[in-house]
């Protein structure tokens, strides 16, 4: 009996959760009121933060790893950014890749001692990770043009900007070039989900006794799944590094880390939607807060709520919830025949 | 012909010796581990696989050394397990599961739907948290005879079964020695079942072995029903 090398309703999944993405990167700045305002800016770093929010997602959702050190990776991402353009002057796309092959090396080394920590005693030891990364980007600062390592100017000198990439210089056209970047990430995640590695995690989050019996060697994959989310994270950070030219430490808080942690629960671990929907809560709602005129702080209270929510009452959050809802509507929607099932 | 030894094994967790310098020989086909809670039965498993590592003794097959080859290599070597607790991955679909199980232990793709019709599982693109528990205990079972396995442990394999699931079990169990040709160790509370699918037994209590031999005859013996049937009890054959 020769079988489809993936099961269809997955390959139909990411088949269409790739075109919806492209077509909302592409379009979203065509519509009438989002074009080149603040609504499109904030919509641009959500789409960053979605990169950070599916690192957190997969290592929860996929392997039962709690992370909460993906805003300081982050700020490694955004830092190496400016750090390796200011040095070079490579293209931006370069650039990007690189930083994300260092962020990716940074999370394997702070991973490596946790690596046979779980639960409670790996999230708090990446927590404090958080908290030693804050302080490293507060004290070094990021390269703004300057000399030496930490390339920050000095006196009187003008601070230099990093250019936007070619291919992004308006608002709306950063937009798309940030949307296309997200969904080309996040469609190679989901691939790598669907393979070899991606099964192999799924295996470790059921119980590591079995995933060795079965043969898995589970250090190795454990770091991995570390080097692959660092580096998607690291993507996050060129990009955020890209939209402005120059980063602030005061955004990389280590409390940034836990509220991350809080939407990708919110928005659902145990799919890639989650993550995008993670990233819509995570950057979107201190400004629709403050849009109309609260304090963003109360993002705090709103998203604590939406946690005791999720942990509660839905386990896969708002995608799972979604998810439910597709499955029961589509029968209602487009009724069709049964098919046959083949044995 | 495979033979497994176990020579002199002794697993020290503190002051407890769940195994205390146990020695036992399965020669090919389905044999059986049997004994009371506590007995050393999981932990002799444990030791083959890698989990629990003996302060002495040796374990070979074939000529090979197992104490040598790290836990996760055990699968390439050849060996194959099953849990009390089945360990189906619930987000991947059966056929992933078994696929898993091909690709670590260095099998190719294919051996995965050849195991899957082993069991005859239906429909295998469903995902685990699909599966009732005895297509769970098939996809067990499909993980065990991927590939080309050598040493193939069930721990309980027929736990939460009823029958007529536990009968079907049992015929692919017995077959695995056969038509895959890996020596089978079976622990199991279940006399009928061990005496169904076992030509051979050994016997554990309090860490040590107190008999070995043929199915019938041990079961039988006076020491084996004092220590683990109750001495009242009458065995039927």
């Amino acid at each position: 009996m020769k079988q489809d090398f993936f099961s269809r309703t997955d390959v139909r999944g990411a088949l269409v959760g790739l075109a919806v993405g492209l077509v909302l990167a592409l379009g979203l700045p065509f519509l009438p009121g989002v074009g080149a305002g603040l609504a499109l800016r904030t919509l641009t770093v959500c789409a960053i933060y979605a990169l950070a929010a599916a690192g957190v997602g997969v290592l929860y959702g996929r392997l039962g790893l709690v992370s909460i050190m993906q805003i300081g990776l982050v700020a490694v991402g955004g830092w190496a950014t400016l750090r390796i353009y200011h040095a070079t002057h490579l293209p931006f796309e370069v650039v990007m890749v690189l930083a994300a092959l260092v962020t990716a090396v940074v999370g394997v080394l702070v991973g490596l001692p946790a690596l046979r920590l779980s639960g409670l005693s790996l999230a708090i030891v990446t927590l404090m990770v958080a908290g030693a990364l804050e302080v490293l980007v507060t004290y070094a600062g990021f390269p703004n043009g300057g000399n030496g390592f930490l390339g920050r100017v000095s006196g009187g000198t003008l601070a230099v900007i990093m250019p936007r990439p070619g291919l992004g210089q308006s608002d709306d056209e950063f937009f798309r070039y940030v949307g296309v970047v997200v969904v080309v990430v996040l469609a190679l995640l989901r691939w790598l989900l669907m393979v070899r590695p991606g099964r192999t995690w799924a295996a470790i989050r059921q119980g590591e006794a079995g995933a060795v019996s079965l043969g898995v060697n589970t250090v190795a994959h454990r770091l991995l799944a570390l080097a692959v989310t660092s580096a998607v994270t690291g993507v996050a950070g060129a990009l955020l590094a890209a939209g402005s030219g120059i980063l602030d430490p005061a955004s990389f808080k280590a409390q940034q880390s836990v509220l991350l942690f809080a939407t990708v629960l919110i928005g659902g671990a145990f799919s890639l939607l989650g993550a995008v929907i993670g990233g819509l809560f995570f950057y979107g709602m201190p400004q629709l807060l403050s849009t109309v005129g609260l304090d963003g702080n109360l993002v705090f209270v709103v998203l604590g709520l939406g946690l005791v929510q999720a942990v509660t009452t839905a386990q896969a959050g708002i995608a799972g919830q979604l998810a439910e809802l597709w499955r029961r509507l589509r029968p209602r929607l487009w009724p069709r025949p049964r098919r046959e099932v083949t044995v | 012909m495979s033979r497994l030894t176990l020579s002199g094994i002794t697993v020290r967790y503190g002051g407890v010796k769940p195994l205390d310098d146990v020695s036992l020989a399965f020669e090919s086909g389905v044999c059986g581990v049997i004994g009371p809670n506590g007995a050393g039965k999981t932990t002799t498993f444990n030791v083959l696989s890698g989990f629990a590592l003996p302060v002495a003794g040796s374990v070979d097959l074939d000529g090979d050394d197992l104490l040598a080859v790290p836990a996760h290599r055990r699968a390439r070597w050849g060996l194959r397990r099953s849990f009390q607790q089945e360990q189906v991955v619930r987000t991947l679909t059966a056929r992933e599961n078994v696929l898993l199980a091909a690709e670590h232990s260095g099998s190719p793709a294919a051996d995965a739907d050849r195991a899957l019709d082993y069991v005859r599982l239906a429909r295998p693109h469903r995902l685990g948290a699909e599966l009732t528990m005895f297509e769970r205990r098939l996809v067990d079972i499909a993980s065990c005879v991927v590939g080309t396995p050598r040493l193939v442990l069930l721990d309980e394999p027929a736990a939460g079964l009823d029958p007529a699931e536990s009968e079907r079990l049992l015929g692919l169990i017995t077959r695995i020695p056969e038509e895959v040709g890996a020596l089978v160790l079976l622990v199991d509370h279940d006399m009928d079942l061990v005496r169904a699918a076992c030509g051979t037994v050994a016997v554990l209590d309090f860490g040590r072995r107190i008999a070995a031999g043929p199915t019938l005859q041990v079961l039988s013996s006076p020491e084996v029903r004092k220590a683990y049937l109750g001495i009242d009890e009458e065995v039927t054959t």
